[in-house]
């Protein structure tokens, strides 16, 4: 199948689609307002359920219902939205029904803005909902990536009963660029037995997230941290680039890495010996990798499009071994390669400690920089 | 001793739908009449391995515990979107919600005007025993003008804490809602109607007709501070003058439903 000129959102829609899609529920918000549109076109041409919801809160417990019957659901929003569905959220995770969520993430916090960002990255990948539950969360860095993970995150989600969340920002949702979008897939004609049907196999089943005995809810509890150890042991995905010979790298997850990975190339062709790490999955997060590249580099540097999320969980790994600096930008305003490589250029020539929190030195810069 | 041969007739027992087992229920309360009558209704329909109830939040959380069918349970006030997710995959099974007056009328207002505007092909059995029960007794969106509860001690001040919602009337109001009803389970003549409601509503999803709700007048004697006959007289006395029972909306095809 060709190549074809697309926005990412419609890309994800799309892709959905062809996966398997069979029931989408969402609400207005951009920038992720696309992927709707087009499923608002596309579902009922395929004689599937699409509803505009009344609100965020409407849409996720749409979802949630569908996903009782073991069907391939899916809803999408940006950052406010999300934050509405963060109660569904932890009901699904709670009932162990599958499902597929996008966000489409944006300046925040509040209403913020519709630009890109990354400022959901603590609320989708440490919780958000209330409760113990661990998401999947896939971090794309092209529509071509993005189309790609659409079907992993419905094969991820119905193999573990869990949530997969795409997480795009706002650029990869809004930009245009060449990708194949694989063909149509046959829906899902096995229903799994936990599902609810009616009883109409003379059975009744009962799917709740209540569990009023605290031993049975926290048995409960462990076999839900006992399938988040088997994802981290089994589904980490990331990209390494130029990471062989490298003393220095950075870590940095879609929109970010991919800017990084511009800045990086140009730091190569000044000579120095920088890498990237780009987790695909940023929950589970790629530390096996993380903990390797600490023994063999001299430093690292996270990027990101908020005020540094990743770079808790980059630190955890790290544990003081090794020094960690920070470059971000806020309230969906998107670094320049440029910015990235004065970064760069800046751990290599030193120096660098190990001491304080790399906020803090980021911070007194942007204070200069744009205060 | 006297042996006869006079054949034995059942004129009444548990429905199939209902599972045999004590209910966690107060004593009195019409809750456990409310269940029946649903029981009663998909047993007569024959529907009872074709349909899904969405248990809600309030005292009725446990309600899958005493129904034979499949069930899921909705987080507080989200029942009707979750009836939708469900009955839009699985458009040929019934699918109803059962719902008290804090979950459907205050924290679920949104999701329960959305369901209906839509016309969604389901059926809601709506509580309104004027309180939040599960909860001990507070200020329901039901609950009278003038009522002490937990959370009006002094009496509900309609001036500073506003004014009871009478859902059947605002629901009425929408396109999208075919049959919308009122009914009362204070006394032997008004279950009967209101059962006879209970079908009507299951009739009107089973021939695609629209989206119904039954409101049930019920009562909650434990918060009420009442025993449960003086609970029935009080719906009588106080609730039904806020609360006329009555059809509200019935869309001309359901007018010709005939049970
Ligand atoms: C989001 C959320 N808020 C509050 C509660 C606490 N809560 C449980 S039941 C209930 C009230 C239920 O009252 P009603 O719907 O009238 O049903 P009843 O118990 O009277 O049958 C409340 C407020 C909750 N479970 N979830
Ligand atoms: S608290 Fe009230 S509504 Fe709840 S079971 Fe008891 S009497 Fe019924």
């Amino acid at each position: 199948m060709a190549k074809e000129l697309i926005k990412g959102n419609t890309a994800v829609a799309e892709a959905a689609l062809r996966a398997g899609l069979e029931a989408y529920f969402g609400y207005p918000i951009t920038p992720q307002s696309e992927l709707l549109e087009h499923l608002s076109g596309r579902m009922p041409e395929l004689g599937r359920p699409f509803v505009q919801a009344e609100s965020e809160l409407g849409a996720i417990n749409m979802v949630y219902g569908a996903a009782c019957t073991g069907k391939r659901v899916m809803t999408s929003s940006s950052s406010p939205g999300v934050s509405l569905m963060m109660e569904g959220l932890s009901y699904i995770a709670g009932t162990e029904v599958p499902m597929v969520l996008v966000d489409v993430v944006r300046g925040g916090p509040g209403l913020g803005n519709i630009a890109p960002a990354q400022g959901d990255y603590n609320q989708i990948v440490h919780g958000g909902g209330h409760g113990d539950y661990r998401i999947i969360v896939l971090a794309p860095s092209s529509v071509q990536e993005a189309v790609d993970l659409t079907a992993l995150a419905f094969d991820l989600a119905d193999k573990y009963r869990a949530i997969t969340c795409i997480m795009l920002d706002g650029s990869i949702g809004q930009m245009m660029e060449p990708a194949e979008i694989p063909p149509m897939q046959p829906l899902k004609t096995d229903i799994p037995d936990w599902a609810v049907r009616g009883a109409r196999d003379g059975e009744k089943r009962l799917l709740t997230s209540i569990n009023l005995d605290p031993p049975a809810q926290e048995a409960m509890n462990l076999r839900l941290m006992t399938r988040w150890q088997a994802i981290e042991r089994n589904e980490v995905r990331y990209k390494g680039y130029y990471l062989d010979d490298a003393d220095f790298v950075v870590v940095g997850f879609g929109t970010a890495g991919r800017i990084s990975l511009s800045a990086v190339r140009a730091a190569r062709e000044k000579g120095l010996k920088v890498g990237l790490l780009r987790p695909i999955t940023v929950a589970p997060f790629p530390n096996t990798v993380l903990d390797e590249l600490t023994e063999k580099v001299e430093g690292f540097l996270v990027v990101e499009m908020n005020a540094g999320q990743m770079l808790e969980d980059v630190r955890l790994m790290v544990r003081g071994r090794k020094p960690v600096e920070f470059f971000g930008r806020m309230g969906g305003v998107v670094p320049f390669p440029d910015e990235v490589l004065t970064e760069i250029e800046r751990l290599v020539k030193g120096p660098r400690t190990t001491d304080g929190h790399p906020r803090d030195r980021w911070l007194a810069r942007l204070a200069e920089t744009i205060g | 001793m006297v042996v006869t041969d006079i054949p034995t007739k059942i004129v009444y027992e548990r429905p199939e739908a209902l599972d045999p087992r004590v209910t966690h229920y107060c004593p009195g309360c019409t809750h456990g009449v409310a269940h029946r009558l649903v029981a009663e209704a998909l047993d007569e329909m024959g529907e009872v391995e074709n349909t899904i109830g969405v248990a809600s939040v309030g005292c009725s959380v446990f309600a899958y515990n005493y129904f034979n069918i499949d069930f899921v349970e909705a987080a507080h006030g989200r029942a009707p979107a979750m009836a939708t997710g469900i009955k839009r995959v699985l458009p040929d099974r019934l699918v109803f919600t059962y719902q008290g007056d804090g979950d459907l009328a205050s924290i679920g207002m949104g999701e329960i005007v959305g369901a209906a505007s839509r016309g969604e092909q389901i059926t809601v059995i709506f509580i309104n025993n004027a309180t939040y029960g599960m909860t001990g007794g507070q200020m329901a969106p039901t609950s009278l003008p003038g009522q002490v509860t937990s959370s009006s001690p002094t009496g509900r001040d309609v001036t500073r804490q506003g004014h009871p919602i009478q859902t059947a009337e605002l629901l009425s109001t929408l396109t999208g809602s075919s049959y919308i009803v009122r009914r009362s389970l204070h006394n032997f003549r008004e279950t009967r109607r209101a059962k006879k409601a209970i079908r009507t509503a299951f009739e009107v999803q089973k021939q695609g007709l629209g989206f119904s709700l039954v409101e049930l007048l019920s009562n909650c004697p434990t918060n009420w501070g009442m025993s449960a006959v003086e609970s029935r007289d009080w719906i009588e006395e106080r609730m039904l003058a806020f609360y006329p029972l009555g059809d509200y909306k019935v869309s001309s095809a359901v007018a010709d439903i005939k049970i």
